[in-house]
């Protein structure tokens, strides 16, 4: 082979390393730019009045978002109460008892309702929800919000389920218990690093989903009573005060944004580090 | 650690519930965006005044306000254009209007160079929002506007993006005063609009005005004047170029508070009278005429009556014009049509 | 039969009907097996109501405008004609742009953390790119508003209109907000999948190719990209129609960013609407059956656009592994 050749394709070999490595830090530069943006604009303006106070009329400052705080809450734990078990339950079949064809359907169907656009649950969630009882409420944006968890849910519960060693399940059988029994006391505790982290990986990603709350939980001014009344979320509030022209409105986006998105991270973090702790044992 | 995970779940389900109080109405509005920063004060000294009522009012649009309040999510709704024949005939039960603020769509715009107030011709306006008149320094505008340097920049036109009873305004005047809009595009909350970038309600439109240079939006005269926008003078139906203010929208309307109809809808729109304003119009809150909560429909009624006597006094200081006086008398009258 | 039926009296009766699906039930694993299978079953039932509704209520525009509304240009409320061509414009565009942004750049951070970068390195920075993937779709919208579209209009777009602006592609006003803002955004948000999936499936292929290929004298880079790579291949196309159903079905940063403006126009500066944004902007407001009919057909188009996304990654993977014959 040519020297000219061995030289262009070291050449290449050079830039093109330099390139991906260029790339990947390009990409992680971009998250440290959100944070420090989020950080910046957000933690300026996130002071008590924030957390405590309720928004103000158009033109007056010193409004807050506590009632969409406690809103993105409220609605996360009905997400968590509705979506959670059903998910858990479905994972449970596919990875123990299901049967070659069923299971099949199951899991194509609930990759398909995991790539449902979350307008189109949104939607769906209205008419379901919403139009019957003639009012937007908590309950109905909770609905939009369980069914984008039940997905996640169900797919990371089958597979930690299935890293459990059939050994174990043939020791506790052996020993007489029956298949319930197994799964009960068994199996489910040993993935339960797992399952949990999927869990709240779930919940993390509807706590910012906006789109499904739009015509579902509405918006609230004030503080929203028990379940059937709309409610104020900090996703919703962030997109409102966003596209808004009021200066002081856009530095409340930017305190909620960054609100959010250290709930997310924090849950986020929380959550591997179960998995990293569970995966220790 | 997952025991208290579940207690801490259970504790913060059980917060909620007991947190819900008794004993307080609260109703649910939704709507026009043009009136927002009135009724947020309004509904705000009122919560003040009778702290058992709650009004929650989303402002999501004047079309959002009539599909919601025919859809029965919402208590009652705001629309800047008033219910059509179509749309009452719809309608499954009985809708009121109740005026409550007159305002007014203004051409707002961001040219550099430019800080004066621009004088826009009908057809100017016709034609810019037809996509027909593309540059700033086009004759129809320069000769309305002597001595002021527009530049040779394409207009970028922004209108809304979503169901707006602002919309409704400027393409009831549009469809006035052009025969063209009239036949292409007609009058409507929403509508086909030929050129232009959409903005979410007034706040949508008038950020990304002021966002964006050689811009020119509708908005209505409070998100102007809040947000020191310029906007313009526009030529009414007897020629001469008026700006928007508590006198000239107060002229406009006060032709019509002679032939107010019983319904109270009406167009001010290209209203006669040489100091009368343009684009000027009422607003409505549309109430439904049977309530079956005791509790809401006292609310709503309350809070009407307190609209029209103490609110009024609230308008002036937001830029918006009061109701005239045989207006407010007709609608008091009409509060008893609400049972 | 009274006669015979002391008779047989001790015989365990048939195991037919209701009776013997009860007796089933009594162990504890039936029931166990019966209540999984019936939430499971749920999902089923869910996505079907799904469909079903969207189906139902989308009846008047359908039965209206038929087939040409996926070719119909117009979205004219106050003359109840609607289509959706503007909208599945909208979405393929903003779509394809941020994927020719998202592959290249995800593809090379995959192989530079898969190949290159020492493990310990390499598991940070990518934990720290799945911690991007969690970032709620609003806060790209807050950054696409506050940050990506003043640099469109005063950076960006002049730049890119100086070098590329004859071309149709580049020509036109730039506002700021667009189609090419939109795609811009997307790319930020779907790079994390795309680096997430590829690197797992290169950090899988087995050392032995990487070593054959550089004993028979490859340079690193040719040994990555033309042994590696293609080896996982599927596990890559995987992750890009991973990436481009998320970018599909992505509303609120697209809505915050691309201008809302249903028209079919070739310039990239220009703005557009996409199904999701649309849905979003109108829903609530859509004053007459048909439009919010209309509306609904379009969640319908949107949702038909995923599920054939799905049907055809699938199939890819199955004929991929069949005719390859290679291992997942």
């Amino acid at each position: 082979m040519s020297n000219a050749r061995i030289i262009w394709r070291k050449t290449v070999n050079y830039v093109m390393l330099t390139l991906t490595g260029v790339a990947a830090f390009g990409v992680v530069s971009v998250l440290f730019l959100i944070l420090g943006y989020l950080i910046w604009n957000g933690g300026t303006s996130l002071n008590l009045n924030f957390f405590t106070q309720l928004p103000k009329p158009v033109g007056e400052t010193g409004g807050g978002m506590a009632n969409a705080i406690v809103g993105s809450l409220k609605l996360l734990f009905l997400a968590a109460m509705m979506g959670l078990p059903f998910g858990l339950l479905a994972g449970v079949y596919l990875a123990e008892f299901g049967g070659k064809t069923f299971s099949f359907v199951v899991r194509y169907t609930t990759d398909l309702l995991n790539g449902v656009p979350s307008i189109v649950i949104g939607i769906f969630a209205y008419s379901l929800v919403v139009l019957p009882v003639k009012h937007f409420s908590t309950l109905a944006g909770g609905v939009a919000l369980a069914i984008m968890v039940i997905p996640i849910t169900v797919r990371s519960t089958e597979e930690f389920l299935r890293a459990v060693p059939g050994s174990m399940r043939e020791a506790a059988m052996a020993l007489g218990a029956s298949q319930w029994k197994t799964i009960v006391t068994v199996v489910l505790p040993a993935a339960s690093g797992g399952i949990l982290t999927g869990m709240l990986l779930a919940l993390a990603r509807v706590a910012g989903e906006t789109a499904p709350l739009l015509f579902t939980a509405f918006s609230n001014r004030y503080w929203s009573q028990g379940w059937g009344q709309p409610i104020a979320s900090l996703p919703v509030m962030i997109y409102t005060y966003a596209i808004a022209p009021y200066d002081d409105w856009h530095r409340q986006a930017w305190a909620a944004g960054l609100v959010l998105l250290g709930l997310v991270l924090v849950s986020n973090l929380g959550a591997r580090f179960i998995l990293a702790r569970t995966k220790a044992i | 650690m997952k025991k208290t995970l579940l207690v801490v779940w259970l504790l913060l389900g059980a917060a909620a519930i007991v947190a819900a109080q008794s004993g307080t109405v609260l109703l649910n509005a939704a709507g026009a965006t043009f009136p927002y920063p009135i009724y947020s004060k309004w509904f705000d000294v009122y919560h003040t005044a009778y702290p058992n009522t709650q009004i929650n009012y989303q402002p999501i649009g004047s079309g959002g306000g009539i599909r919601q309040l025919q859809a029965g999510t919402v208590d009652f709704g705001g629309s800047d254009g008033p219910m059509s024949d179509e749309q009452l005939a719809q309608s499954k039960f009985k809708i009121l209007h109740f005026p409550t603020v007159l305002g007014a769509d203004v051409p707002s715009y961001n040219i550099a160079g430019v800080s004066g107030e621009l004088n826009f011709t009908e057809k100017a306006l016709a034609g810019i929002f037809l996509g027909t008149i593309t540059k700033w320094n086009d004759p129809e505008l320069t000769k309305a506007n002597p001595g002021v340097n527009l530049p040779s920049a394409d207009i970028v036109v922004v209108h809304r993006s979503d169901g707006s009873g602002t919309t409704y305004i400027w393409t009831d005047f549009l469809s006035k005063v052009s025969d063209e809009w009239k036949n292409k595009i007609g009058k409507g909350t929403s509508v086909n609009w030929p050129v232009g970038l959409g903005g979410k309600g007034n706040e949508g439109v008038s950020g990304l005005v002021k966002q964006t240079p050689n811009a020119i939006g509708y908005i209505e005269l409070v998100y102007a004047a809040q947000n020191g926008i310029a906007f313009g003078k526009v030529q009414n139906a007897a020629g001469k170029f008026i700006k928007a203010d508590l006198a000239s929208v107060t002229a406009a309307a006060a032709g019509a508070a002679k032939n107010m109809p019983d319904d109270f809808r009406i167009s001010i729109t290209n209203a006669p009278g040489a100091t009368s304003y343009p684009i000027a119009s009422f607003t409505w809150l549309l109430i439904p005429a049977h309530i079956e909560d005791a509790a809401k429909r006292d609310a709503i009624k309350g809070f009407l009556k307190w609209m029209l006597t103490e609110g009024q006094k609230y308008n002036e200081g937001l830029t918006y014009a009061q109701l005239p006086k045989t207006v407010i008398e007709k609608e008091l009258k009409a509060i008893s049509l609400v049972q | 039969m009274s006669a015979t039926a002391t008779t047989i009296a001790h015989e365990v009766p048939p195991n037919t009907g209701l009776r013997a699906f009860v007796r089933k039930l009594r162990s504890g694993d039936e029931i166990a097996h019966l209540i999984a299978l019936v939430f499971a079953a749920g999902i089923l039932l869910i996505t079907s109501l799904l469909v079903y509704e969207l189906w139902r209520t989308s009846y008047l525009s359908r039965t209206k405008f038929g087939w040409m509304f996926f070719w119909t240009r117009t979205w004219d409320p106050v003359f109840d004609n609607f289509g959706a061509a503007p909208f599945i414009y909208g979405t393929l565009v903003t779509s394809a742009v941020a994927l020719v942004i998202a592959v290249p750049l995800g593809l090379a951070s995959a192989i530079f953390l898969s190949e290159l970068a020492p493990r310990k390195v390499s598991d940070i920075i990518s934990f720290l790119i799945d911690l991007l993937a969690a970032v709620p779709s609003v806060i790209y919208g807050l950054l696409g508003i506050f940050v990506v579209v003043p640099l469109m209009r005063t950076t960006l777009g002049p730049a890119i209109k100086s070098v590329l602006g004859f071309t149709p592609l580049f020509s036109g006003p730039n506002y700021g907000v667009g189609f090419l803002t939109a795609g811009i955004v997307l790319a930020i948000m779907v790079v994390p999948f795309i680096i997430s999936v590829s690197r797992e499936v290169l950090l899988t292929v087995p050392r032995e190719q990487r070593e054959a290929a550089l004993a028979l004298g490859a340079t690193r880079w040719e040994s990555t990209w033309q042994v590696v790579v293609p080896w996982a291949r599927t596990g890559i196309m995987g992750s890009i129609f991973l990436a481009l159903a998320r970018a599909l079905g992505e509303t609120m940063a697209v809505t915050m960013v691309i201008g809302n403006d249903p028209k079919i126009t070739a310039s990239l500066f220009a703005p557009g609407y996409t199904i999701a944004s649309v849905i979003a902007n109108e829903f609530t407001e859509a004053t007459g059956d048909l439009y919010l009919s209309a509306l609904i057909e379009l969640g319908l188009v949107l949702f038909l656009m995923t599920f054939i996304l799905n049907g055809l990654a699938r199939i890819l993977i199955v004929a991929t592994e069949r005719g390859g014959g290679r291992p997942a």
